[in-house]
C-alpha cells in the first residue's frame, strides 16, 4: 500500500451503494444514528430503484462537526457492496475518493482499501450479515463509538432471536475492528470534531416530520392510498393512531380519500390526505368540493417525476401547478412548500389552522427526496403555535353560509349546539340550500373569493439570506433550499442573495420588494419547465432571468448550484 | 317530541309530479319521527341526481357532496363523530354506476350507516338514458338499440360480500318499506335498502304497474340469517323479491373497530393533540 492518506477533517462524504436486498438501507439507518450519537451532525438520503430486489442503489451520508443539509456531488469514502455500484458511481469518484470494500466483491478496482466485509459476513453466519459488517466498517473508519455502536444495533435488531442479534454483533465489531485497522495504518484518515449536545438531538427524516407536524396541528382524521414517496406518513401515524386518537383509514381509492377526508372536517375531524401527483390528480373534484362547502382540507402532496407514473422513486417539483390549478371551479387556496425538516413540522401544523381559519384547502408540497431524507435537528418547537379551532357552537337559527365581511361564515359541526350544518356541493344559499338565484350565485362566489385577503393576511414571510446590494437574486420553494443555502455558505458571492419561498401561493406580499429590487431573478427548480418561475411573472409581474433546472429525478448538488451562483456572479 | 319535526314546512320540490320519491321521502319521514332521534342527531348524505336532493327537503344536518362520493363522506362522518346518526342516500346510478367502488368497500368497512338507494332503473336528472340496473333492451337515447349489459343486482353484490343488512322495497308499498327502513335503521353496522321506484318522466319500461307485476314479497318464513336462500332469492330469474333478505349481526361496526375510538369515546372534534406524548415521541428519535 502507499503513503498516508490525508486527513479528511471538517466534514466527509460516505457514498453506500449495492443492489435492494443487499439492506443498504438499514446500513443507512443504523450508521446515521450511530454518528450521530457519538456526537457528529449527520445528513443522510438515499436514490433508489423500484424494485425489491436487485438492481442499483445507493445511500449518502455526510459527517461533519456542523450542521450537513444538502447533497453534494463529491465522495470521500466510496463503500460498494457490488462492482454493479461501483461502475454507477465511477462518474463521482475522484482523486481523492477513497475506495474501501471487499476484494471479492470487487476484483476489478486498484487501489482499493480492503475490507473483507462478505468474508466477515461468512464466517458469523451468511451473506445476510453483510450490511452489519459493512456498518462495522464504517463506524471504525469514522471514529464512532464502539458502545454507541454496538447499542444501537441491538437496538435495531431487538425484535430478533437473540442468536440472530448475536450473529449481527459479531459481524458489526469485527467490522469495526477492520475499520479501525484501516484507521491505525494511516490508509484513512478522519479528524472531524465531535459535539456532545449532538448525542441528543433526534434524527428525522421528512415524512417523520410531516407526521409530527400533524399530529402538533390536531390532525386527527387520515385517509388515503398508498403511493410512494407519500406512503411514509401514512404509515408513520397508522403506528401512532391508538397512542395519539387517530382515525387512520386505507381508502379503496384516491377519490374516497378526499371524499373521506372532507366529509370528516364536516363533522370536526382535522383531516390529511398525503399522495402524491398520480393519486392527486384523482383528487380534484375532492378539493373542488372542499371549495364550494368551504370545508378544510389538508393535503400532503409529495412529488415525483411524472408524467403518468413516471420514476416512482424518484424526486421532482413538476406538481406545484397541478395543486394551483386542481379542482374545476374557482375558489381560495393556500400552498405551503417547507425547505426543512423544521419547517415541515411548523408548517404542517400550521396548515391545519388556517385551513380550519379560511375554510380553504391548504397543500403542503414536499417531494421525495425530502421525504427520504433524515438529519438531525436542534429540536422540533412543539409548542410553537397552538391548535386554534374556529368552531362555533351554533344556536337553532344558525346559517352555516351567512354572508360576512371577510366572506367567513363561522363554521359549526353536527351534534355541538342547536343549529342544523348543512353542505352542498351545489351553488347553494346561507342555509345551504340548493339554489338557482343569480343574485346568489354572484354573492356566493364573492363571499367565497373575499377569505383570499384572509389568507393573505395570513401569508408566511419568505426566508432571505444576503446582503442588502444584490443584484442576483436566487429563489427556491421546498427541498432545494438547504442546498442553494449550502452553495452560498461554501464562498460567499457578493452581489447575490436567496430567496426561499416557503409559501408559494399566494405568493407573500413581502416577497415583492425582493424580487423587484433584483437586476436579475434566478430560479432553481427541480423540473423542467420553471414552474414557479411562471408563477412569479404572472402574481408579481417580475421577469425571470434565469433558471437553473433538473428533471433527471435526482435532487440538486450543492456543486450544481455553486457553479449557478458563480456563473451569475461573472455577468 | 314533535310529531312533525323533520317536516321542512312549505317548500319547493324539484321532483316531477307523481315521482317514485315522493313516497320515499314521506316514508323515510315517518320513519324517523317514529324513532328516539331528534332531526340535531341526524345526517343525511347524499351525493348528485334526483334522489340526491333528499336533504333539502327533509330536517337535518345534511352533506349533499359529489356524484357517486356519498358513501365514503358519510362512512367519515360516521367516524368522527359516531353518536350521529348517518344515512347515505341517493340513486341507482350514483350508489352503483360512479360510486361503485366505494359500495363495494363501503360493505366491507361496515361503518354502522343506514344506505338507501332510489333504484328506478334509470338516470333521471341527466334525462333518461340507461343506469347500472337498467333492463336488457331498455332503449334510450344512449343506448339505442337497447342496452345488453346485464343489469348490476346490488343485493346479490351486497350478499356475497357478507353485508350487515340487505333488503328491497318497492316506493309504492309505503307500510312495508316503513317497516324495512326502521329495521334498516336499527340494524348495528351497515345497512343496504334498495328501494324500487318508477320515473314517470323518463321510464316508461319500469312503471308502477310492470313493478306491481314483477314484485313479491319474500314469504315470512325465509330465514334472513340463511345467507345460501338470500343469496338464491337475490338472484332469482324472474320476479324481484320484496323484504329483508339478509341479516348477519356477527359483524363489528367500522368505528368499534378504530384504535382511536379505544380509551377515548369523544367525538373527534372535541379532542387536542397530546403534547406531552408527542414531544417524547420526537425525543425517542435521538
Amino acid at each position: 500500500m502507499g503513503e498516508a492518506a490525508p486527513a479528511l477533517s471538517g466534514g466527509v462524504s460516505v457514498v453506500l451503494g449495492g443492489e435492494a436486498g443487499q439492506g443498504i438501507q438499514t446500513i443507512e439507518f443504523i450508521l446515521a444514528k450511530v454518528l450521530k450519537r457519538s456526537g457528529y451532525h449527520v445528513f443522510s438520503t438515499k436514490e433508489y430503484m423500484s424494485r425489491v430486489r436487485g438492481g442499483s442503489n445507493s445511500i449518502l451520508i455526510r459527517v461533519s462537526s456542523r450542521r450537513v443539509r444538502a447533497v453534494v456531488d463529491h465522495i470521500d469514502i466510496l463503500m460498494p457492496l457490488d462492482s454493479k455500484a461501483l461502475e454507477r458511481l465511477s462518474g463521482r469518484i475522484g482523486p481523492r475518493t477513497l475506495v474501501v470494500g471487499d476484494r471479492a466483491n470487487l476484483p476489478d478496482s486498484p487501489g482499493l482499501l480492503e475490507a473483507p466485509t462478505s468474508t466477515i459476513a461468512e464466517e458469523v453466519g451468511g451473506r445476510i450479515h453483510e450490511n452489519a459488517a459493512a456498518v462495522g466498517v464504517l463506524s471504525g473508519i469514522l471514529n464512532a463509538e464502539e458502545e454507541v455502536l454496538m447499542t444501537s444495533v441491538r437496538e435495531f435488531f431487538a425484535d430478533k432471536d437473540e442468536a440472530v442479534i448475536e450473529r449481527n454483533l459479531e459481524a458489526v465489531r469485527r467490522g469495526y475492528e477492520v475499520g479501525n485497522d484501516l484507521c491505525r495504518r494511516k490508509l484513512v484518515c478522519v479528524d472531524i470534531e465531535k459535539n456532545i449536545a449532538v448525542r441528543n438531538e433526534p434524527l428525522i427524516n421528512g415524512a417523520e416530520a410531516v407526521a409530527f407536524g400533524a399530529i402538533a396541528g390536531g390532525c386527527n382524521f387520515v385517509s388515503s392510498y398508498p403511493m410512494s414517496p407519500s406512503t411514509a406518513v401514512l404509515t408513520n401515524l397508522a403506528s401512532r393512531d391508538e397512542d395519539f386518537g387517530i382515525v387512520v383509514e386505507q381508502a379503496e381509492d384516491e377519490i374516497a380519500a378526499v371524499n373521506m377526508a372532507v366529509g370528516a372536517w364536516y363533522a370536526g375531524a382535522r383531516a390529511l390526505v398525503t399522495t402524491s401527483g398520480g393519486g392527486f390528480a384523482l383528487m380534484g373534484e375532492g378539493v373542488s368540493l372542499a371549495g364550494m362547502i368551504e370545508t378544510p382540507l389538508v393535503i400532503h402532496l409529495a412529488q415525483r417525476p411524472g408524467p403518468a407514473t413516471g420514476l416512482p422513486t424518484r424526486t421532482e417539483q413538476g406538481d406545484l401547478e397541478l395543486a394551483l390549478y386542481s379542482g374545476h371551479g374557482e375558489f381560495p387556496r393556500i400552498i405551503y412548500a417547507p425547505g426543512t425538516i423544521e419547517e415541515a413540522f411548523a408548517l404542517v401544523r400550521r396548515a391545519f389552522n388556517e385551513a380550519d381559519r379560511c375554510q380553504v384547502p391548504v397543500f403542503i408540497l414536499t417531494d421525495q427526496y425530502f421525504m427520504d431524507t433524515y438529519y438531525n435537528t436542534a429540536g422540533l418547537d412543539i409548542r410553537g403555535e397552538e391548535v386554534r379551532k374556529y368552531l362555533v357552537r351554533t344556536d337553532a337559527d344558525y346559517l352555516r353560509y351567512r354572508f360576512t365581511g371577510d366572506g367567513i361564515s363561522p363554521r359549526g359541526v353536527p351534534g355541538f349546539g342547536d343549529g342544523l350544518v348543512t353542505a352542498d356541493s351545489d351553488e347553494h344559499d346561507e342555509a345551504g340550500h340548493i339554489t338557482e338565484d343569480m343574485g346568489v350565485r354572484t354573492a356566493m362566489v364573492d363571499k367565497r373569493l373575499r377569505k383570499m385577503d384572509a389568507v393573505l393576511a395570513g401569508s408566511l414571510p419568505p426566508g432571505f439570506t444576503g446582503g442588502k446590494n444584490y443584484r442576483n437574486l436566487i429563489v427556491t420553494w421546498g427541498s432545494t433550499y438547504p442546498i442553494v443555502k449550502e452553495a452560498f455558505e461554501r464562498k460567499a458571492p457578493p452581489s447575490s442573495a436567496h430567496l426561499h419561498l416557503s409559501q408559494v401561493y399566494p405568493l407573500p406580499p413581502s416577497a415583492l420588494q425582493y424580487l423587484k429590487k433584483a437586476d436579475r431573478v434566478i430560479v432553481v427548480e427541480n423540473n423542467a419547465t420553471c414552474q414557479l418561475g411562471r408563477l412569479i411573472k404572472l402574481h408579481a409581474g417580475v421577469t425571470i432571468d434565469g433558471s437553473l433546472l433538473k428533471y433527471s429525478g435526482l435532487p440538486f448538488s450543492v456543486e450544481e448550484v455553486e457553479e449557478t451562483i458563480q456563473r451569475a456572479e461573472r455577468k | 317530541m314533535d310529531e312533525n319535526r323533520f317536516d321542512m314546512g312549505p317548500i319547493d320540490i324539484a321532483w316531477c309530479p307523481g315521482c317514485g320519491n315522493f313516497p320515499i321521502l314521506s316514508t323515510l319521514k315517518k320513519t324517523l319521527e317514529g324513532m328516539d332521534i331528534l332531526p340535531n342527531g341526524v345526517v343525511l348524505v347524499s351525493g348528485i341526481g334526483q334522489a340526491a336532493k333528499i336533504p333539502h327537503y327533509l330536517k337535518c344536518h345534511f352533506f349533499n357532496g359529489l356524484h357517486g362520493r356519498a358513501l365514503p363522506a358519510a362512512t367519515a362522518i360516521k367516524a368522527a363523530n359516531p353518536d350521529l346518526t348517518v344515512i347515505a342516500e341517493s340513486g341507482d346510478g350514483d350508489m352503483y354506476g360512479e360510486g361503485g367502488n366505494h359500495f363495494l368497500h363501503c360493505i366491507r368497512r361496515n361503518p354502522n350507516i343506514t344506505n338507501i338507494v332510489h333504484n328506478n332503473m334509470v338516470y333521471g336528472l341527466t334525462k333518461g338514458q340507461a343506469s347500472p340496473t337498467s333492463r336488457i333492451g331498455f332503449v334510450t337515447p344512449v343506448q339505442t338499440h337497447g342496452v345488453f349489459e346485464e343489469p348490476f343486482n346490488p343485493l346479490a353484490v351486497a350478499i356475497a360480500l357478507n353485508a350487515g343488512f340487505v333488503a328491497r322495497a318497492f316506493a309504492g308499498d309505503t307500510e312495508t318499506t316503513f317497516a324495512i327502513l326502521r329495521s334498516a335503521l336499527e340494524h348495528r353496522g351497515y345497512a343496504l335498502v334498495d328501494i324500487l321506484q318508477p320515473c314517470v318522466s323518463f321510464n316508461r319500461l319500469n312503471t308502477h304497474q310492470w313493478f306491481q307485476e314483477n314484485t313479491y314479497d319474500i314469504d315470512e318464513s325465509h330465514d334472513p340469517e340463511d345467507r345460501q336462500e338470500a343469496f338464491r332469492l337475490a338472484t332469482e330469474p324472474d320476479r324481484l323479491p320484496l323484504g329483508i333478505l339478509y341479516v348477519n349481526r356477527e359483524r363489528t361496526p367500522f368505528e368499534e373497530n378504530l384504535p382511536a375510538f379505544a380509551a377515548d369515546r369523544s367525538p373527534l372534534y372535541a379532542r387536542e393533540p397530546d403534547l406531552a406524548r408527542l414531544e417524547a415521541a420526537v425525543e425517542a428519535k435521538a
